[in-house]
């Protein structure tokens, strides 16, 4: 046992030293651990904010005039005020994302109590924007419109004060998810990535030859593997969680850093487990890359990471129950934004390690078989 | 015929720190076969390559073929006049392509007509006996007929200056003979052509013409064999080359002498019977049978290919075996078992350390491995044996390949096995290094006992052995002591003997006859065709190349085509914005009538699921950080009651914030339903309609009246596809013949940059096409998404886009050295702008800052407004003509930074 052990550390410290070596793949994981996670994070944002709204005013009455400023940065820009022939064009070109249509006389209907419409148009191709920011505009102009008649009838606004409270994330600001969700991200596709790469490296490159006339076992080799580039990318993704989100994007991360790590590591097992069962299927580099990137691509965008799960298919739903990065996600969700222990996330922890296990089984018979192969 | 071939003045050449060429002045004389011998890594390749103009020249002047081989202007012009074939085997063929297909490829490299070009492949191929195999692919040819395949590439356009980097190292003593047989046949139809080879065999060099001996980037001597060995009064060569090495380098070199062997009892150490080895319908190797003693030194001959590598790992236990035994020491062989490995060192054919780990540490990684106990003092004792001790710190890369073996060998050794098995240790290793080699392996036979069993192409090592076998097509021919072997064929040396068995087995040799290489087409070229600047032909020739790698490696193509619709199928389903269903419980502390009735909206609304209502403030806590709610009401005590006084009663609603787009989405609805119930609540307690909400905001989704998410992910996902795959697949398309040298067809042949990058790209603007229709035959079908606006458009903006995605596969492939980095740059550089700043889940109008010019500067956001344009909201040329200006320029833009980055000479 101690001497698996022994080749395992041994082995791993010379997959640490080849990825020193390689400068190329240290800058990349350098930059996605950074500038990638930032510019993600403050770029692309699914709450509604600077949406483009056009008015035709075609009332210029003073309730027209309020529900305009009332509606305001940051979920809106400040509206632009154009004419019917106009709209067509600019929402094709895709200018505008909403156009609110105030009728003539829609103020003297209102006050003779005839309940005028106003014509909201939104574009629905911008997914983000178009439902929240229409419920929005539509509460902005109900609010407005309230207020509006109940001055004019001297009646104090609403019977009820709501008090919503978005809890571990007060402003709904999508900095805080996205920034995290994207280190969570970096690890699913540089762990497949460089663990897959490393053993075809070695094939490339009859290394393995050698290696199999050793004494070690394919275990040993996979389980080094998996360690040393595991170790670079989970530390290199902590790095990132202390320095980049929440120093730099201010981001308060909520729980035990300590238990993110050690489910970190697990996770980055399986996928890297997976990475280097797609290698076995696989027989040089440029196959490898093609077959990851949808693998990649569907795991981190169907993973909760980007969209809430119970928007998808119920069906797709229970499939994505067998990709790790669907527990990992939930996971680290519950640890770093609501301070979740080890008694509320153990399950998906213990789901997690299921998975390894089963991922690493499977690559292992794959890994002993393309060894005997490529030698 | 000119005096000279090739005239060099004062050449140096470096590699960094390292001198390749040290102020190397010599002159090579035209119209005969010329020789640059010496050791590997003394700068024979850099100078043949500064030759050709493969390399850039850092210093000096290279007169060739009438011009200064430093201008960019002449060496365009004679580069159809030159043929360079680079070292290694078949380096610069192409493996998946057929025989043919590699003769094609490079008749229209040098613009050969159709006809001219298949009258010439014909004659070539029945001149070097390859025409039986005209459709087996080149990867699957012995070393001996992809060399003489290389060399048919090379003449396939008559050059007049033909330069051949080490053409025989590693290839069997026929195919040898019959290569300069054929340069020799070529020579008599065209006496004017120069023929410069590096060569590291001096028997080999002895049949030349003229040589020059190199070593360390000078030049030792140069003139006619004959001159040389007067020179020095050498009997051979070889010997020759050893005297005029300097002092340093001779010291210690010595006459071989092999001791006899002393026989050693107990079992045979090697012992096979019957081993065969299938690979599907190929018999590698078929029923070999070997009985090795301890201590004895066996040598296996045979050409490439013919079953050596694979009989010696079967022995290793690297493969099992089709069928048969074999022991080591009277115990079985198994592959499983790690104790049968400690008995063996294994050395392959190829180099199989680790390049990026020091001397050292590889030999310490190896010692960890066979958990050797004294491990310290033996790698001490190693570096000391092999001299490795001053290179301990360098990386085996930048070595050269003798001490590369050295290294092998040590680490081969390290373990003190019993048995050796070395797989051609020695090819390519220069005469001095081989005898130093040698004389490790006889120590070791004579004095500790190792059995060892090689495998080699040299004559004079093979006549070293105790006992050979020689090998062909799987079957052992003969085996016996190298003297035994020579009497039974009644033959002059080792050479004539095995090349006879070979002969024997291959049926009657084969010779063409001369005339059939006459030079028919010589007044065709001499005529000399213009050198355009750019020739679709030679274009088309890459296109081809391409083309057909392509279809023959369906694995790609169907990840290139199936890639995308399995992605298609995921997003469309998975990625939605539609927000329902979220689990939500209430905390009433109130339980009045009051309080009841706001819950009921709550509950009527498919926005929201009712979990088990919360009885306690920790309850409530709990179930939020769990995440089993997204959502709380809670209703304060006396809620009822302040309501019905007026006094504004709070209501509190606590939302799980860890998703903002779902809180976010939650909240609308919360408003909206809250208002609705205002309403309710006046109409319920005055009984007119209420001022609440006398304005109806009627909502029209424009260009999506369902407001459903495939409308704009579908769209989305034809953007993102057309970006990742096919600029993940022309990634690889240039890198990949940097790593395998065929780099070297474009460095050496008339191909223009641009043509070989349009060639390139050309095949995978198709496939990424034939992505696209099946992508839209999918939407149209699975998803209901069917082009609303005009098809030209879509069209003519897919086919820019595709243009401009794969000119980014190739930017990336310019500037990397190796596939993974052009592969994980080519991901990172694609995917965060196509799936972040192009519109897919942002619309691009609500960017700001650096995300928003990331998108502009990226063509995924210009095409995106295309796809959703066509498809979704009915549009057509008239609105979308800046995009295709934009996407055509974004696809000039990467082909000229292409173009920039690829250099046409080496450095």
């Amino acid at each position: 046992m101690r001497r698996h052990l022994l080749h395992i550390l041994r082995l791993g410290l010379k997959e640490l030293r080849s990825l020193l070596a390689d400068p190329v793949l240290l800058v990349l994981i350098a930059y996605v651990f950074t500038i990638g996670v930032y510019s993600v994070a403050t770029g692309a944002k699914l709450e509604v904010e600077n949406a483009t709204v056009g008015i035709v005013d075609e009332d210029r009455s003073e309730v027209s005039r309020l529900i305009a400023s009332a509606i305001v940065p940051p979920p809106f820009r400040v509206p632009v005020d154009i004419t019917t022939p106009e709209v067509d064009a600019a929402m094709d070109r895709g200018r505008l994302v909403f156009v609110l249509d105030i009728p003539p006389d829609f103020e003297k209907h209102l006050l003779a109590g005839q309940g005028p419409s106003i014509q909201l148009d939104a574009d629905a191709t911008a997914m983000t924007e178009a439902g929240n920011g229409a419920l929005y505009l539509q509460n902005i102009i109900a609010e407005e419109v309230l207020s509006f008649s109940g001055r004019m009838e001297g009646q104090s606004a609403l019977p009820i004060k709501v008090v919503m409270t978005s809890k571990f994330n007060p402003n709904d600001d999508s900095e805080w998810f996205t920034s995290v969700m994207q280190v969570i991200n970096n690890i699913t596709i540089l762990s497949v990535i460089l663990a897959g790469a490393a053993l075809i490296r070695e094939r490339d490159q009859g290394t393995i030859e050698h290696l199999v006339v050793m004494p070690v076992t394919p275990v040993e080799i996979m389980l080094s593997k998996i360690w040393a580039n595991g170790i670079v990318v989970v530390l290199a993704a902590l790095l990132s969680l202390v320095l980049v989100v929440r120093m730099v994007l201010q981001v308060p991360v909520a729980g035990s850093l300590g238990l993110f790590f050690v489910g970190a590591l697990l996770y980055q097992f399986s996928v890297a487990a997976l990475g280097i069962l797609l290698a076995t299927f696989t027989g040089s580099m440029g196959q490898f890359g093609l077959l990851v990137i949808p693998v990649l691509v569907a795991m981190n965008l169907l993973s909760g990471s980007t969209t809430p799960m119970e928007s998808m298919p119920v069906w797709l739903q229970d499939a994505m129950q067998l990709s790790p990065a669907t527990h990992f996600v939930a996971f680290s969700q519950a640890i770093l934004y609501r301070g979740a222990g080890l008694a509320v996330v153990w399950p998906d922890l213990g789901i997690l390690a299921v998975i390894t296990a089963v991922f690493f089984g499977i690559s292992l018979l794959r890994f002993r078989k393309s060894i005997l192969a490529s030698a | 015929m000119t005096a000279e071939a090739a005239v060099f003045q004062a050449v140096s050449h470096r590699y960094g720190k390292a001198t390749a060429l040290d102020e190397v002045s010599v002159a090579i004389p035209a119209g005969c076969v010329a020789g640059l011998i010496g050791p590997d890594g003394v700068g024979k390749s850099t100078l043949l390559g500064l030759l050709s103009g493969v390399k850039r020249r850092q210093s000096g002047r290279i007169m060739a073929l009438g011009g200064d081989m430093g201008s960019a202007r002449h060496r365009r012009d004679c580069r159809a006049r030159i043929a360079y074939m680079p070292q290694g085997l078949g380096r610069n063929l192409y493996p998946s392509l057929s025989v043919v297909e590699n003769l094609d490829f490079f008749g229209r490299l040098f613009s050969q007509p159709a006809a001219e070009r298949q009258a010439r492949i014909a004659d070539l191929l029945v001149s070097t006996g390859l025409d039986p195999y005209p459709d087996r692919p080149a990867g699957k040819l012995s070393g001996g007929m992809k060399q003489k395949l290389a060399l048919c590439c090379a003449l396939i356009h008559e050059p007049d200056l033909l330069i051949l980097d080490e053409p025989t190292t590693g290839v069997d003593p026929l195919s040898r003979r019959q290569f300069w047989e054929l340069i020799g046949r070529m020579r008599v139809s065209r006496p004017g052509m120069s023929v410069v080879v590096a060569s590291a065999d001096m028997e080999e060099a002895a049949q030349f013409h003229w040589l020059a001996a190199m070593n360390a980037g000078r030049l030792i001597a140069t003139g006619s064999p004959a001159k040389i060995l007067s020179q020095t009064r050498a009997a051979s060569l070889e010997e020759a080359f050893i005297a005029l090495l300097p002092e340093a380098q001779r010291q210690g070199h010595k006459a071989l002498v092999i001791p006899p062997r002393v026989p050693r009892p107990g079992p045979p150490a090697i012992e096979a019977t019957g081993l065969t080895k299938r690979f599907g319908g190929f018999t590698a190797v078929d029923h070999v049978s070997l009985r090795i003693e301890t201590g004895e030194i066996f040598g296996f001959l045979g050409s490439n290919g013919c079953g050596k590598s694979t009989t010696m790992k079967m022995l290793t236990g690297l493969l099992p075996a089709s069928e048969g035994t074999a022991t080591l020491f009277g115990q079985p062989v198994d592959a499983h078992d790690l104790r049968t490995r400690k008995h063996i060192g294994y050395m392959s054919q190829s180099f199989s350390l680790y390049g990026e780990l020091t001397v050292r540490q590889n030999l310490v990684l190896d010692a960890q491995l066979f958990d050797l106990p004294e491990a310290g003092p033996r790698i001490a004792e190693l570096m000391e044996h092999y001299g490795l001790a001053a290179f301990a710190d360098s990386r085996p890369d930048s070595l050269p390949l003798g001490i590369r073996q050295r290294l092998q060998l040590a680490v081969a050794v390290l373990h003190r096995p019993g048995i050796l098995i070395l797989d051609e240790p020695t090819s390519g290793v220069d005469p001095i290094e081989r005898d130093r080699f040698w004389q490790s392996l006889i120590d070791m036979s004579r004095q500790d006992g190792v059995t060892i069993f090689i495998s080699t192409h040299f004559m004079n090592e093979a006549a070293r052995c105790d006992r050979i076998s020689a090998m062909n097509a799987g079957k052992v021919l003969a085996e016996g002591s190298p003297a035994d072997l020579i009497r039974a064929r009644g033959a002059r040396t080792l050479e004539d003997a095995f090349i006879g068995y070979l002969e024997d087995a291959a049926g009657q040799p084969r010779k063409g006859p001369v005339e059939q290489i006459a030079p028919a087409h010589a007044a065709a070229r001499a005529a000399g065709r213009p050198n355009r600047v750019f020739d679709p032909g030679r274009c088309r020739a890459y296109a081809l190349l391409e083309t057909i790698e392509l279809r023959r490696d369906r694995m790609r193509l169907a990840f290139a085509l199936l890639g995308p619709i399995v992605m298609m199928i995921t997003f469309g389903f998975g990625i939605s914005f539609d927000i329902e269903h979220l689990a939500y419980a209430v905390f009433d502390q109130d339980q009045s009538r009051q309080s009841r009735t706001l819950l009921q909206s709550f509950e009527g609304s498919h926005y929201f699921l009712a979990a088990p209502p919360i009885t306690d403030e920790a309850q409530m806590q709990r179930r939020l950080v769990t995440g089993e709610l997204a959502m709380v009401v809670e209703v304060p005590p006396d809620f009822g009651r302040d309501l019905l006084n007026a006094r504004t009663p709070e209501l509190g609603i606590w939302l799980d914030g860890a998703m903002p787009f779902r809180a976010e989405t939650a909240r609308g609805y919360v408003t909206g339903l809250m208002l609705q119930f205002f309403n309710e609540l006046s109409v319920g307690s005055t009984g007119r309609q209420a001022r609440l909400a006398p304005v109806n905001v009627a909502v029209r989704f424009v260009y999506n009246p369902d407001f459903l998410s495939v409308f704009a992910i579908v769209p989305g996902v034809i953007m993102l596809m057309l970006v990742l795959i096919p600029a993940m697949m022309t990634a690889v398309s240039v890198v990949q013949e940097k790593e395998s040298g065929s780099i070297a067809n474009f460095h050496a042949t008339p191909v223009t940059r641009l043509e070989f990058l349009l060639g390139k790209q050309a095949p995978y603007v198709v496939v990424a096409f034939a992505s696209f229709l099946s992508l839209a035959v999918i939407a149209r079908v699975l998803f209901g998404v069917a082009i609303a606006g005009s098809p030209g458009a879509l069209l003519s903006g897919v086919l820019l886009y595709v243009l401009a995605t794969t000119a980014l596969g190739l930017l990336m492939s310019s500037f990397t050295r190796t596939q993974l980095a052009a592969i994980v740059a080519t991901a990172i550089v694609s995917i965060v702008p196509a799936a972040n700043f192009s519109g897919l889940l942002t619309p691009v109008s609500a960017l700001s800052g650096a995300g928003r010019v990331l998108g502009l500067a990226f063509p995924a956001s210009w095409f995106q407004e295309i796809s959703i344009g066509t498809f979704t909201k009915g549009l057509g040329f008239a609105d979308l003509w800046p995009n295709l200006v934009a996407l055509a320029v974004f696809a000039l833009i990467f082909l000229a930074a292409s173009a920039i980055a690829m250099n046409k000479q080496e450095r």
